[in-house]
């Protein structure tokens, strides 16, 4: 139980990474991330929006995050905190593939 | 038998499957004698939903248990092949288990990849749907009415779907293996095992190491869902039948500038376009397909 405390402790105290200035946006349409390739800033955020009559998810191929499902008009947003390419898919349709590549902020 | 009717006659008579061709060319069979043994499968749902291609997917659920109800003979059980849920909601699964829980019969439930998105997808689907003695990631057997029946998982393996993985075709393999080939084989799994569109990933990609441990049986049924839709496939003694969902139709692979995906058809028209599967495996066996539009 100590242990417990001292984690929710310790997580209530650790600071929630910065919100970023507001990034771009990916659009899923026709079952297509759009753009595929997206260049953005660490730390920037990337909003995911669902145009589809159908079910998507922008899942990193290491599952390092993940919108989960999106219905039609539902949008998710990520920050990039670490600078690289960042491969990511749609579990509904494993055909879907895109990449965010982070650069660093200087 | 109703016009419409999708028939197929299988006899499961130990040497193959047979089938009965009528004069017209279309392959039909005599109503089974009640009492026989049968199973439905649905397939498809969706609950969560919410788009122009139906708006309603927990009517049209309730519509196809309200049918299955109704049949003058219930079945044994009843299969659900997966897409129970649109998005993995702990909510969706909810609903539909609040209307699948109305079926008379018991049942069973495989999931498609809709049910098994996100980290907590297949743990919820787990909690809700799935058989406390499968195995693996919850693929199981068990013999009923002189029938083997394979229920199969062919999503959530690493990022894909249609891939069943080692683990399962090497259990596969071991539960098969003492089975004398005259023994009936019904196979479940939610992506279809042969290749009906592999580009808009109705496949399974693995499945033909599956299906050669089938080969042997003198009479195997694979049914699947995941396509919305009716395709009928024969490889051998292997005959192979996708289901029509409850939730809404898909396009016909090939089609012209069509895409997978809830296809919005004419107001109206929905429910001829939906339905469920009645298979009788004793006596003169059949597979009946019915439209929501029917019942």
């Amino acid at each position: 139980m100590k242990t417990l405390i001292a984690a929710a402790l310790l997580a209530a105290a650790t600071p929630s990474p910065a919100p970023g200035p507001a990034g771009p946006t990916v659009h899923i349409r026709d079952d297509r991330f759009v753009p595929a390739t997206l260049t953005v800033r660490v730390g920037e955020s990337v909003t995911f929006v669902n145009d589809d009559d159908d079910a998507h998810t922008a899942t990193a191929d290491d599952n390092a995050w993940d919108s989960e499902g999106l219905n039609q008009g539902q949008r998710w947003t990520h920050v990039f905190g670490t600078a690289g390419n960042v491969a990511y898919h749609c579990t509904v349709h494993p055909t879907m593939h895109g990449t965010i590549v982070v650069r660093s902020a200087s | 038998m109703r016009r419409g009717d999708f028939v197929r006659h299988v006899a499961w008579t130990g040497a193959g499957i047979a089938w009965v061709l009528g004069p017209d060319g279309v392959l039909r069979a005599a109503d089974a004698a009640p009492g026989q043994f049968s199973f439905v499968q649905i397939s498809d749902s969706h609950i969560g939903y919410m788009g122009p291609a139906n708006t309603d997917v927990r009517a049209t659920l309730q519509d196809a248990v309200t049918a299955i109800n109704a049949l003058p003979v219930q079945p044994a059980f009843v299969i659900h092949t997966g897409d129970v849920s649109h998005l993995s909601k702990q909510t969706e699964f909810d609903d539909a288990r609040q209307i699948l829980s109305t079926l008379r019969a018991p049942l069973l439930t495989i999931p498609g990849e809709h049910d098994v998105i996100g980290a907590e997808g297949p743990k919820r689907f787990a909690a809700m749907f799935a058989r406390k003695d499968a195995a693996g990631r919850g693929w199981s057997s068990w013999d009923q009415g002189g029938v083997h029946f394979v229920a199969l998982i062919n999503v959530g393996e690493g990022e894909t779907m249609g891939q069943l993985g080692d683990e399962q075709i090497t259990w596969l393999e071991h539960d098969l293996a003492g089975r004398k080939p005259e023994t009936p084989i019904v196979v479940f799994g939610h992506v279809p095992l042969f290749a009906v569109a592999p580009e808009w990933g109705w496949t399974t990609k693995d499945g033909t190491r599956a299906l050669a441990t089938l080969r042997r049986f003198a009479a195997v049924t694979v049914l699947n869902g995941h396509i919305h839709q009716i395709v009928e496939h024969r490889e051998g003694a292997i005959r192979f039948a996708t289901a029509r969902a409850t939730a809404w139709p898909q396009a016909a692979p090939g089609t012209a500038g069509a895409k997978p995906g809830p296809l919005a058809v004419a107001p109206g028209s929905l429910l001829g376009v939906l339905g469920y599967r009645t298979v009788e495996l004793a006596g003169t066996p059949v597979w009946h397909d019915r439209t929501l539009a029917e019942t």
